[in-house]
């Protein structure tokens, strides 16, 4: 058992039909948290998406998110997610650009790209070639710059307030009455990259660290060596007698005791009523809890 | 009129400088096209919405949305918090369906971090997030019967809707923000009277004043006029254009992400898909109508078979002590101050995690580079697809016929903006 996210079945044989469709044009494919994810060629990126789509059944394209690297050659992710609705699976499409290099459009394949890519285009200033209408889209008429790339301030350059004097809004630059407080929370105990003496478990072990403690393992990592350590699934047990049925000794004398004069069976089932009819009478701790309590994760690396 | 062909200076024509011909017949009037604005001060578009319609006659023949005049920059200050930090930022997304935005980004938080989720959290965000379903419902089938005609539902619904915030009130402390789904489960536990309350509010209530209110509209011939094959959609158009929840529904396709990719407990709940079987806006209106009742049915369901127990992880990296456990344990208290001063670190990762949020596919794509902000969070909206339509929609419609597509289409711009 692992996070409740939805449950999404891999599909089968779909490494090779990538791979076999698609040929020179995909870079890559990752399998990472359960998501299938392909980096294709950029400039093959319209005859990628029209494969996809047509052979192998992914309909709908949900949504295009751009993702800054500046510290990459080609700075710019363009992220695709496709969904099949017939194969019900996602699937991630990636390609790579810079400033100037135009992505082509996926327009004509789903006319759901042309505002997808506007919003790209107006956050990160990726060029799609082909595409008929590349305007801005979310930011003010007349916005300049690109808000959502990582060297773009989080306050912007201009603001504006109506003016009473001018009667009209002006625009002026940003004026902050207090610095932007950005905290650096990186300890120095976790910024190195040695293990110090003792300190073996606080992550690269390959073992499962804490939840939600620094770890160097990616998340994909983590969940394997979650499913590594997770106990394999019980053996049916069987239940010929009271006492194997695991309910204790107090249920077993209670059912001992109504098979002798099975006319006081009644009273035991009571207790399953829906919530309604249960918080009228009974206090809520009638139930016993469903789950045991959760043992205590080891301490991980917490500084 | 005769015979003759009447000079129609279409808008392309004129822009793109094409001579108009000047062979006008006697009688004729040159009719050019003309140009407005519906918006951004419309009651009926639902928000902030511009729409540039070029219009022959009342005919629309284009139009162009313009989207943006809400836009706050969630995405790029979501990059500067903590993920506990931002999750507020998601109820103020689609402020229609608050719990229903924090879902998809609580459950990807998970998914990164691999993170088990006690069964009664799970229940109670099921249950909330199809309260939230009504919630959502109840605004816009009264809104949208009011955009064509009619007043007296629209009270009766928002009844129902007010009665929805009183429970999220009761449970979160806050009508509308609640940030009560919390990454490991829910904030709080909901009181024992509360979900007492809310299954006799399914039981009675609901379905009665609902039944009323709808009793007045379905059958309403105004209604059904003008609503009845007023944009159009068919599968093909529905999937080519990102259609998803009641939209793509409405046009026929049973495709539910509640059903097909069950998060929480929705795979334990017992409830049908209402699909539409022509695709215009009174089939839309239907569906939405009838998973009233669907999530009514899964509420009850869910008050039935809710186990007890934590309502939250145990796992004090992740979800912070209670307070009373504070004053006893010293470990406790480092919990609680690291938990709210540096956050909690997620995996270096990407997921794209969907839920079925009340207006349809609502995603968030989380990237972690390991530390304890996101390093990038893109939000899916469900609006912004669907708005993207309009012009392919509202094509050779009347201008009146705008107010009932957008009223359809369900949208709410806090979301579409971001």
């Amino acid at each position: 058992m692992s996070s409740p996210a939805p449950l999404i079945a891999p599909r089968e044989g779909l490494a090779e039909a990538l791979k076999k469709l698609l040929g020179k044009d995909l870079l890559a494919h990752v399998q990472a948290v359960g998501e299938d994810s392909i980096t294709v060629r950029r400039d093959a990126v319209d005859g990628v998406m029209v494969t996809l789509r047509d052979a192998l059944e992914y309909q709908q394209l949900m949504e295009i998110a751009g993702v800054d690297y500046p510290d990459r050659p080609e700075r710019f992710e363009v992220v695709y997610h496709l969904l099949s609705v017939t194969r019900n699976h996602r699937l991630r499409v990636r390609v790579t650009t810079d400033e100037v290099t135009p992505v082509p459009t996926v327009v004509p394949v789903w006319p759901v790209a042309g505002w997808l890519e506007r919003e790209v285009f107006d956050m990160y200033g990726v060029l799609f070639s082909g595409n008929p209408d590349l305007r801005r889209i979310l930011t003010d008429y007349g916005f300049q710059g690109h808000p959502q790339r990582k060297d773009f301030p989080l306050t912007g350059y201009i603001e504006l307030r109506y003016s009473e004097e001018d009667k009209r809004v002006v625009y002026e630059p940003v004026r902050l009455a207090q610095d932007f407080r950005n905290f650096d929370f990186m300890s120095p105990w976790e910024g190195a990259d040695y293990i110090l003496p003792g300190d073996e478990k606080a992550g690269g072990t390959g073992e499962a660290p804490g939840k939600g403690a620094p770890t160097p393992m990616t998340a994909d990592q983590v969940k394997k060596a979650d499913e590594a350590k997770a106990a394999p699934p019980p053996t049916p047990k069987t239940t010929d007698k009271p006492a194997q049925t695991g309910a204790g000794s107090k249920a077993n004398d209670a059912a001992a005791k109504t098979s002798e004069d099975g006319a006081k069976a009644k009273p035991a089932s009571k207790a399953k009523t829906p919530a309604t009819a249960k918080a009228e009478k009974a206090p809520a701790k009638a139930k016993a809890p469903a789950k045991p309590r959760a043992p205590r994760k080891p301490k991980g690396g917490d500084a | 009129m005769t015979d003759s062909p009447t000079v129609r200076h279409h808008g392309s024509d004129m822009f793109e400088g094409y001579p108009v011909d000047t062979a006008d017949t006697a009688g004729d009037q040159a009719v050019t096209n003309y140009t407005i604005n519906f918006g951004p001060q419309h009651p009926a578009a639902h928000g902030v919405l511009r729409l540039v319609m070029e219009l022959d006659g009342e005919i629309i023949e284009r139009v162009d949305p313009h989207v943006g005049l809400l836009h706050r920059g969630t995405e790029k200050l979501i990059e500067y918090k903590t993920y506990l930090q931002a999750l507020p930022y998601f109820d103020r997304l689609d402020y229609c369906s608050p719990l229903g935005m924090e879902h998809s980004y609580v459950l990807a938080i998970e998914k990164l971090l691999d993170l088990e989720v006690p069964a009664r959290a799970q229940y109670l965000r099921t249950l909330f997030a199809e309260l939230t379903r009504i919630c959502n419902h109840m605004l816009n089938i009264g809104s949208h019967v009011m955009d064509v005609g009619a007043m007296t539902p629209n009270l009766w619904v928002f009844e129902l809707r007010e009665d929805c915030l009183n429970f999220f009130e009761r449970a979160s402390g806050a009508r509308m923000h609640s940030a009560w789904f919390r990454p490991g489960g829910v904030h709080q536990d909901a009181p024992e009277k509360l979900l007492v309350d809310i299954g006799e509010w399914c039981e009675t209530r609901l379905p009665k004043l609902f039944g009323d209110a709808m009793s007045l509209v379905i059958d309403n011939r105004i209604f059904k006029q003008r609503n009845v094959d007023i944009a159009t959609v068919s599968k093909e158009d529905a999937l080519a254009w990102g259609f998803s929840g009641p939209m793509i529904r409405g046009s026929g396709i049973p495709w539910d992400i509640r059903k097909s990719q069950p998060y929480d407990a929705y795979a334990q709940m017992e409830f049908d898909i209402p699909v539409g079987t022509k695709g215009d806006c009174y089939d839309r209106f239907m569906v939405r109508v009838q998973e009233v009742y669907q999530s009514a049915r899964i509420i009850k369901q869910c008050l039935r078979d809710m186990p007890s127990g934590p309502v939250a992880s145990l796992d004090r990296k992740v979800v912070p002590p209670k307070r009373a456990e504070m004053k006893s344990s010293m470990e406790s208290l480092i919990h609680h101050f690291k938990l709210y001063t540096e956050g909690f670190h997620v995996p270096a990762g990407e997921v794209y995690v969907a839920t079925e949020s009340p207006k349809g596919e609502f995603g968030v794509y989380l990237v972690s580079d390991g530390s304890n902000k996101p390093y990038r969070c893109k939000i899916r909206p469900t609006a912004f697809s669907h708005l993207q339509a309009m012009d392919m929609m509202a094509k050779g419609h009347m201008l009146a016929d705008t107010t009932a597509i957008i009223g359809a289409i369900d949208v709410v711009f806090g979301e579409c903006d971001r």
